[in-house]
């Protein structure tokens, strides 16, 4: 028996999310007195896959193989379920970000296991084997009981603390030799942003909605964004009118985020908004209007004008910095 | 060739949310149902593609899974512009039950596109489209914020962490739909809801399957502390608060 964790890898290196995924995976193996096995899939150096140990990994599998550099669902989801039936794997741990889901799913018919997404506590019961998930767009929580003998979670991002516990990790070099014709997803053309701070990955996040009147009107909440080492966000109708990139746009059609810190200038709160956001640890919402629905969900509020306020909130950061 | 549009039916994005049977299932009373927010603009994409008499794309069909209750549901996909819809008559219960249905349907009738939303906004599963395509052992794309047709061939964008690839697989396929896949819903005109009447809507009774997961009980989110305000003339306030009380800074 053994919990198996994906670690997915950027150009190489782990980020904060794959160290969550591993303590999470170290919190499950723990309550079923068992270890942690992650795998990893792509050329990773090995003082890089180390660090997975700092968080409790007991064995790193290294898939370093040339035809697995881009994402395809079946190759991967054959590399993965091949590896968890080796190791005996009963419950496979995955990130909720988009490469977990392009594959949890064909895991689980794979490997006839249900899937619990999204979610962010260490199983309430271990028999029935219950989690606790998002539904209705962060509107209610769910116990879900996954009844097969191997369970697939996928973990929602900066919903788990790191814990470090450091592991010696055994590392193994694995070949998984692919057949050439499983692989059908053909990269034509890569785009990438250096630079920006990933937005679901930030701790801080800075946002604007309408209330900000223009797109003229954002650099004072770059400026507070850059200051902080925050990410930029903002509501809909912002990257509707194009005055944001559309992948700023959080909410219910848009990024589902989970920071410590979410700054809402100039948004209404409307529950599609709230939606994307409401799993953030702290909101703080500056307003013109003291009724609107964001102080609800917010813990610090300004009732003023963000073309005031945010001038000011540059120089007391500035203060601090 | 020919899309195949998955559609979930769920409570309106406002609804407020109340528990029944002791917080055992959905309070149902008073709710506004509605095509599932990213399935419908997975629709307005699919019927885009099909204006345009280049693409290639021959026909629009929807498929749902649900009892006839969802029927206002499937007549709204067709008044928007499907050409017919396929319900397979069953509770839909679970992710693993509905793609195991879905995936019935396109064993018995040819699609070469089957487009799927990232998630549906009741369970948050995100599950659905890529089970569809390992029921039926065919590729899947995940997160496709484009799809155009060049030269016969379907041709997605799909996001990855900090960027975007063009990226093709093989027909048939799944394309599981996010953000950018079409700007605005496609909106039902009166002349497509007198049409939509008289569109096919095919039955099709569902395969027993048991399902691997069940919800046991719903819990409200755990409620957040009364605001603290803050003098807009003395922000440099919230920055100690944040720094000092809420340490996030
Ligand atoms: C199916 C569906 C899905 C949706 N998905 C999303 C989604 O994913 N994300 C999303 O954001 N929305 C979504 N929406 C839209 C959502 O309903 C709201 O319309 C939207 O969130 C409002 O954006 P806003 O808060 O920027 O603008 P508004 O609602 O117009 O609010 C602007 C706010 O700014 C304040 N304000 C005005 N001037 C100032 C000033 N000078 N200083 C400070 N404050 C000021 C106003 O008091 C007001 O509260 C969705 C809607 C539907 C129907």
């Amino acid at each position: 028996m053994s919990v198996l964790v994906y670690t997915e890898n950027w150009d190489g290196k782990f980020k904060k999310l794959s160290f969550e995924l591993v303590s999470y995976a170290t919190g499950v193996a723990k309550m079923l007195s068992t270890s942690v096995t992650a795998v990893s899939i792509g050329k990773v150096d090995e003082s890089e896959l180390k660090k997975l140990g700092n968080y409790g990994a007991d064995k790193i599998i290294s898939v370093s193989n040339d035809q697995l550099i881009a994402l395809d669902s079946q190759a991967y989801t054959s590399v993965i379920s091949e590896i968890s039936q080796k190791e005996n794997a009963t419950v496979i741990i995955i990130s909720n970000n988009n490469t977990g889901k392009a594959i949890a799913p064909r895991l689980s018919v794979r490997l006839k296991a249900g899937v619990g997404s999204g979610v962010s506590k260490l199983p309430l019961n271990l028999n029935p084997f219950t989690v606790y998930k998002r539904t209705y767009s962060g509107n209610a929580f769910a116990h879900v009981v996954i009844k097969s003998d191997v369970k697939i979670i996928t973990l929602a991002q900066n919903s788990f603390d790191l814990i470090e516990i450091a592991n010696n990790a055994t590392i193994e070099n694995l070949n998984v030799p692919i057949d050439g014709s499983l692989l059908k997803t053909v990269v034509k053309d890569v785009q990438k942003q250096t630079g920006k701070i990933v937005l679901t990955d930030a701790d801080i996040v800075v946002s604007g909605g309408r209330g900000m009147k223009s797109p003229d009107n954002w650099p004072s909440l770059v400026e507070l964004a850059t200051l902080l080492g925050a990410a930029t966000a903002c509501s809909r109708p912002v990257s509707d009118e194009g005055w944001r990139p559309n992948d700023e746009h959080t909410g219910q059609t848009g990024k589902i985020i989970a920071p410590n810190l979410y700054i809402a200038v100039g948004i209404s709160g409307a529950t599609q908004h709230l939606a994307g956001i409401s799993s953030s640890k702290y909101i703080v919402a500056i307003n013109t209007d003291k009724d609107a629905p964001i102080f609800e969900a917010s813990q610090y509020g300004i009732v003023g004008d963000a073309m005031k306020v945010l001038p000011k909130l540059v120089a007391a950061v500035k203060e601090i910095k | 060739m020919k899309i195949l549009v998955c559609i979930s039916n769920v409570p309106d994005t406002t609804t407020k949310i109340k528990f029944a049977e002791g917080n055992t299932s959905i309070d149902t009373t008073g709710i506004q149902w509605v095509i599932n927010p990213w399935d419908e603009l997975s629709l307005t994409r699919a019927l885009e593609l099909k204006d345009d008499a280049a693409s290639g794309i021959k026909s629009v069909t929807v498929v749902h899974v649900g009892p006839s209750t969802s029927e206002p549901t499937i007549r709204k996909a067709l008044a928007i512009g499907a050409d017919d819809a396929i319900r397979v008559n069953a509770e839909s219960s679970e992710a693993w039950f509905v793609a195991f249905q879905i995936a019935e349907v396109v064993k018995k009738e040819q699609f070469d596109i089957i487009m799927c939303g990232i998630e549906s906004s009741d369970y948050n599963g995100s599950v659905v489209g890529g089970m569809i395509s390992e029921f039926l052992g065919i590729p899947s794309v995940s997160a496709v914020s484009g799809i155009k047709i060049e030269n016969g061939q379907p041709v997605m964008t799909r996001e990855i962490d900090g960027g975007k690839e063009v990226v093709i697989v093989p027909a048939p396929f799944v394309a599981i739909v996010q953000k950018g896949i079409a700007k605005e819903p496609r909106i039902a005109a009166m002349r497509g809801i007198m049409m939509a009447r008289s569109k096919p809507v095919k039955l099709v009774e569902s395969v027993a399957v048991e399902p691997l997961t069940q919800i046991v009980v719903f819990e409200k989110p755990a409620p957040r502390a009364a605001c603290k305000f803050i003098d807009a003339d003395n922000p440099a306030q919230l920055i100690d608060l944040l720094q000092n009380e809420a340490k996030v800074i």
